[in-house]
């Protein structure tokens, strides 16, 4: 990252060096002067070009970081005239009960298991993928799709799926001479139901994603592998997925920042019930703001995630920088 | 922020002759991940032209006895489908036109032009990447608030038109292209606006369009923002729409859900099939945190 930014400069002196050589034959007051106009017209050009962009960066993106800390330590409902100052008044009513440390804890498994399933059954695509097989790139983009397709679409085809008396979930458990749950209007039964959308959803992209890691790993090196002997199974473990770790690094970090962002699936299927069984992280802020006018407290529960997640992102540029260094 | 390698995923190398025999199981591996995907879309899309009576009946029937645009009426009448399909429609094509002509220059600024700092205002521009967008809702509501936009376009779109990651790629984009063709622009006496739109543009036609094509998927598909800051039914986007329509009718009727769960994925899903290459490259090439 650091690179892209360094020879920026050098590369915009280098721009302008049909001009510079021209500057450099002008010694002359005049012509020095028209350098800076030159100099100087360059600058406001560049601001023109680029601030309207950086602006709406400041507004839209540092601001409600550096305002959501301060909301994070007042009370106010958006209606009455201002902010009170309620010092860590939010902070402490979050944990004062089991409430809320349930949402985390409720957080931390539809992550953990969004983004262990994900990847699992996504490397196990990506090599099937990988063989080539006929069709195999038909099926690709079908696993695909979803990914692009607006999540509350499918939450509704979901919905549907899981419906216990017209949906495919009663075919599927009558078959095992079961009756269907309720899903999502079951608290034992609805965050799992919200964790099978969202890894159907997400695991056509992660395939790819490992499927581009898999075709970048030369021949030679597996060709080497099989004249020695190395089965296929002895090949994956100690070649192929040792040298995908790149690959299975960002997409832990990645992944793991977008399941504690996910909101339109909730929202769509269950908005975050029966009984608060699919209220996450993100749909608490949302909730406690929205519906019950809680500003502090919601801005308390954002400082929260905002903290978790740029200690994940620390991480993966503490991990990067010291594999270049390598 | 890792930049995984881009390459085209979808592009089937050469397969070498007689290396691979076909296994019976690599085969029944992808039909069943086939079929994983298939049934769902395929329930959701025949649902969409069942009558309720087939919708209805158990044992379930797969192939309808026949086929109604009822579903269709249903949706249409249950709730203003045909003005969140104007809001949408609205929303995506403004917000992706400002989102790319702001990467565009804002990328070419950051190539070309000089500017005291200006590596450090492009730390400043790719730190944003690394802010969560579910954690600025509520201020960035507040701020919508306080400009007096709230339930109008313009609060839809602006808050999504600040384009970090577009501006990242165009700029490593512009930064690849050969130097001495826009030297040789610059010596024939174009201007910067000349050189951006004949020398630059036509260049970088692939990463433009990949760039243009992730902000138009993200734009249809929003569903926080337009959630939070619209407050009526007739500036509803169509996945709020959606919403909207579930909540309306309950889920009594699959049949107008699932048509009116079609006219949002429709859209999105064409454009996904005619630009596959585009969108899979560049969502898994340089994989984006939006």
């Amino acid at each position: 990252m650091s690179s892209g930014a360094s020879d920026l400069d050098a590369r915009s002196a280098l721009s302008d060096s049909a001009r510079q050589t021209a500057d450099a034959r002008e010694t002359t007051a005049d012509g020095r002067r028209a350098a800076a106009r030159r100099r100087w017209r360059g600058y406001l050009l560049f601001a023109a070009f680029a601030l309207p962009n950086l602006a709406l960066i400041a507004v839209f993106s540092y601001w409600p970081i550096i305002e959501n800390v301060y909301l994070s330590f007042t009370t106010w409902d958006f209606i009455s005239p201002q902010a009170e100052w309620a010092g860590l008044l939010n902070y402490q009513s979050l944990f004062s009960g089991w409430s809320f440390p349930e949402v985390l804890f409720r957080t931390l498994v539809w992550v953990v298991v969004v983004v262990v399933v994900t990847l699992v059954l996504g490397l196990a695509l990506a090599m099937l993928f990988a063989q080539r097989l006929r069709g195999a790139n038909a099926v690709q983009t079908l696993a695909f799709a979803p990914h692009v397709l607006s999540g509350a679409a499918i939450a509704t085809i979901w919905l549907f799926i899981f419906d216990p008396n017209t949906g495919l979930s009663r075919l599927v458990f009558e078959a095992f001479g079961a009756s269907s749950p309720a899903w999502t209007n079951d608290d034992s039964w609805a965050l799992w139901a919200l964790i099978i959308v969202s890894i159907w959803k997400g695991l056509g992209f992660v395939a790819i994603v490992y499927l581009v890691g898999i075709q970048q790993i030369p021949a030679q090196v597996l060709e080497a592998a099989r004249i020695d002997g190395a089965g296929r199974w002895t090949q994956f473990r100690r070649m192929i997925f040792p040298l995908l770790s790149p690959t299975t690094f960002f997409l832990v970090i990645t992944q793991t920042i977008s399941a504690f962002q996910s909101f339109d699936v909730i929202a769509m299927m269950t908005g975050g019930g029966p009984a608060r069984s699919t209220t996450t992280l993100s749909w608490f802020i949302y909730d406690e703001a929205f519906n019950r006018g809680n500003v502090g407290v919601s801005s308390a529960a954002s400082m929260i995630m905002f903290v978790v997640l740029m200690a994940i992102t620390v991480l993966q540029f503490r991990f990067v920088e010291r594999r270049v260094h390598y | 922020m890792t930049v995984m390698p881009t390459a085209a995923a979808t592009e089937p190398a050469p397969r070498e002759p007689g290396s691979r025999r076909t296994r019976w199981w690599g085969v029944l591996a992808l039909v069943i991940t086939a079929l994983v995907f298939l049934i769902p879309l395929y329930l959701f899309v025949s649902t969409a032209f069942k009558t309720n009576a087939d919708i209805n009946s158990w044992p379930m029937r797969l192939i309808p006895r026949s086929l109604t645009l009822e579903n269709f009426v249903n949706a249409w009448t249950l709730a203003p489908f045909d003005q969140f399909l104007i809001n949408s429609v609205v929303v995506a094509a403004i917000g992706t036109v400002l989102k790319v002509v702001l990467a565009i220059s804002t990328a070419y600024a950051f190539a070309f032009l000089p500017f005291p700092g200006k590596r450090y205002l492009f730390i400043f521009m790719l730190g944003a990447l690394m802010v969560p967008g579910h954690v600025t809702l509520l201020v960035n509501y507040i701020t919508v608030g306080q400009m007096n936009l709230l339930n109008t376009y313009a609060g839809l779109i602006l808050p999504g038109v600040a384009s970090a990651f577009g501006t990242f790629l165009l700029h490593q984009f512009f930064r690849s292209l050969p130097y001495e063709v826009l030297e040789a622009a610059q010596l024939d006496g174009a201007g910067h606006l000349r050189r951006i739109f004949s020398v630059i543009m036509p260049m970088a036609r692939p990463a433009i369009i990949t760039v243009g094509l992730i902000a138009l998927i993200d734009e249809w598909n929003g569903f926080v923002w337009p959630l939070i800051v619209t407050n009526s039914v007739n500036m509803r986007t169509l996945p709020i729409g959606l919403l909207y329509l579930k909540e309306n009718d309950g889920i009594n009727d699959w049949g107008a859900l699932m048509a009116g769960t079609l006219f949002v994925v429709l859209p999105v899903a064409i454009v996904f099939l005619l630009a596959q290459r585009y969108i899979v490259a560049g969502l898994a090439g340089s994989a984006v945190r939006r």
